[in-house]
């Protein structure tokens, strides 16, 4: 979002002071209900740290799925790294995609996958060569504490050992952009606050970061996040400038 | 993801292959037995219709059909001497009466063998040229001695037994093309069943920036593979096959028959069999995987 205004107190080196994404009136309808999303405007600076919250069914998954391509809006402009992501031809969605990382709310592993190749695999997608994908799997493994699990099969895997592994999957290949859907909606207090310090350093190497969570515990551990608060397909406060946590009252 | 032919282990993983879907190796085998076949049979008729072809141009029966002995035996002289003389003659052979009655004889009896019993003289010609023109030139020689004579060209009274061959030969062929359209119809539905199982799968992988080439690529390095193994074996049984039909055909002994041979182009040819469905089949499965991925976003 623009206008970080006073609160801004960031001193990023490899935040650009660009917009990665811009919406403007944005619309998306499913079918022929009613819109889930409706006039969603507002810009994501490169290199800041969102959180969007909502109550369930509030339309924060359907507003992801905007941002990582894996929907076109019915109406409305969005752009992406500075490119009309709406009429965006379909053979130039792969190489977007590539740029942008995503914790699904459901985690979308691959089931006949080890946890060890599920988390290679954004790296083999991009052509790393076999040689180069050992290293950073193994580091992403203990980042999540699943180096004992890296042959284990999803189906196999617990709730909360899927989500990491998804998580570790979408930050592999050190995206522009990270999206993450709950991604600590399983997991325990302590291994929540880990991997959001695992975003927090991604960010802090320059990736923007949009987390959606209705885990109000979350919203303060990261010191300089913005937050977007959705409500009925709606977007409160698009001017960004609510903050977490929120000013102390004198 | 480079071009390669062999998938990497990482690619092979990628589509859970544990669930068997081998079937097609034995389809593609079956497919290719029949193929090879059908085209064996097509370029063995091809080979026999050009050997017949060639013996057959070019050669003359004269009949020399006077009913008197005396003046029929002279004729046929004449008319030997006289086709000995034309350039475009390469061969004279007067076919003799013991070779006459017993090739008669299915016919007429014992009788056959009565010598009295008119029998037209037969003379075997060989021409170095097959135009119409010496044709004429050595019909004229012919009747300038031997009035009675009657010349029959070998290629028309063969006509039909060509025309037979031409026809097995067109359907061989017709055969194996609708082979080869029955193997991509198999491929597409294969490849499509494919999507459909790892539908999952590939969402993610799309998902993750995997382009519609990188997933077609996945299926149609199976499907090649699975097509060319199983063409190969079905290949190697029809070829068996195919020697051993050859070897029952030398044993009867036909002229006909015995020009049913593979020469060594043709059977390139049918080895070139599995290659050329692999490659159908790759293109099949491409066109069917990349048609389906463009409806999906
Ligand atoms: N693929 C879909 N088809 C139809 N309706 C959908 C689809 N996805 C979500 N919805 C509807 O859109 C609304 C918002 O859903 P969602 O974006 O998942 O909200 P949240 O993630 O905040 O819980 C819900 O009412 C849901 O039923
Ligand atoms: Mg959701």
């Amino acid at each position: 979002m623009t206008g970080q205004g006073q609160y801004d107190f960031k001193k990023r080196a490899s935040a650009v002071m660009a917009n990665i994404v811009q919406f403007e009136n944005v619309g998306l309808r499913y079918g022929t209900g009613q819109e889930t999303l409706s006039d969603i405007s507002f810009t994501l600076a490169s290199g800041s740290f969102y959180f969007l919250t909502g109550a369930s069914g509030a339309g924060k998954t359907s507003l992801l799925k905007l941002l990582y391509l894996a929907q076109r809006p019915t109406r409305g402009l969005i752009r992406l790294f500075g490119e009309d992501a709406v009429t965006l031809p379909r053979k130039r969605l792969p190489g977007f995609r590539r740029r942008i990382g995503v914790v699904f709310q459901d985690f979308r592993l691959v089931p006949h996958l080890s946890a060890y190749d599920n988390i290679a695999l954004p790296l083999r997608v991009s052509g790393v060569p076999e040689s180069d994908i050992e290293a950073p799997v193994r580091e992403m493994l203990a980042w999540v504490g699943l180096t004992e699990r890296a042959k284990a099969k999803p189906p196999t895997l617990s709730g909360g050992e899927q989500q990491r592994v998804a998580i570790a999957r979408a930050v592999i290949g050190r995206p522009e952009m990270l999206v993450a859907d709950e991604p600590t909606g399983n997991v325990d207090p302590d291994m929540a606050e880990r991997l959001l310090h695992l975003f927090d350093s991604l960010n802090r190497l320059g990736t923007t970061v949009v987390v959606a969570t209705h885990d109000f515990h979350l919203l303060g551990r990261i010191p300089n996040a913005h937050m977007m608060r959705l409500d009925s397909g709606k977007l409160l406060d698009p001017t960004g400038s609510l903050r977490f946590p929120p000013p102390k009252p004198a | 993801m480079a071009v390669k032919l062999v998938p990497s282990a990482a690619d092979r993983r990628l589509l859970d292959e544990s669930r068997g879907t081998r079937a097609m190796t034995w389809i593609m085998a079956i497919m290719l037995f029949l193929t090879v076949l059908a085209g064996a049979l097509g370029l063995g008729t091809r080979s026999a219709a050009v050997l017949l072809g060639r013996q057959l141009a070019g050669r003359l029966t004269v009949q020399i059909v006077e009913p008197v002995e005396a003046q029929r035996s002279a004729q046929t002289t004449a008319a030997v001497a006289a086709l000995r003389r034309l350039p475009e003659v390469t061969r004279v052979r007067e076919v003799d009466r013991a070779e006459l009655t017993s090739l008669l004889r299915p016919w007429l009896g014992s009788d056959g063998a009565d010598p009295d019993l008119p029998i037209p003289a037969l003379i075997d010609v060989d021409l170095g040229s097959t135009s119409d023109a010496t044709l004429a030139r050595v019909a004229r020689a012919v009747a300038a001695v031997a009035p009675t004579a009657r010349l029959d060209r070998q290629e028309s009274w063969m006509s039909p037994v060509a025309d037979f061959m031409t026809m097995v030969t067109g359907l061989a062929f017709a055969l194996v093309m609708l082979m080869a359209a029955a193997t991509a119809a198999v491929v597409i539905l294969a490849a499509r069943a494919g999507l459909e199982t790892h539908r999952d799968t590939i969402e993610v992988l799309h998902m993750l920036g995997s382009t519609d080439v990188q997933v077609s690529r996945l299926f149609q390095r199976r499907i090649a593979l699975d097509t060319f193994f199983g063409g190969v074996l079905g290949t190697v049984l029809a070829g068996g096959m195919v020697v051993l039909i050859g070897m029952q055909l030398r044993a009867l002994g036909s002229d006909l028959l015995s020009g049913l041979t593979l020469g060594t182009g043709d059977w390139l040819l049918l080895a070139l069999m599995p290659v050329a469905f692999a490659l159908l089949a790759t293109l099949a499965a491409r066109a069917a995987v990349t048609g389906a991925l463009g409806r999906i976003l």
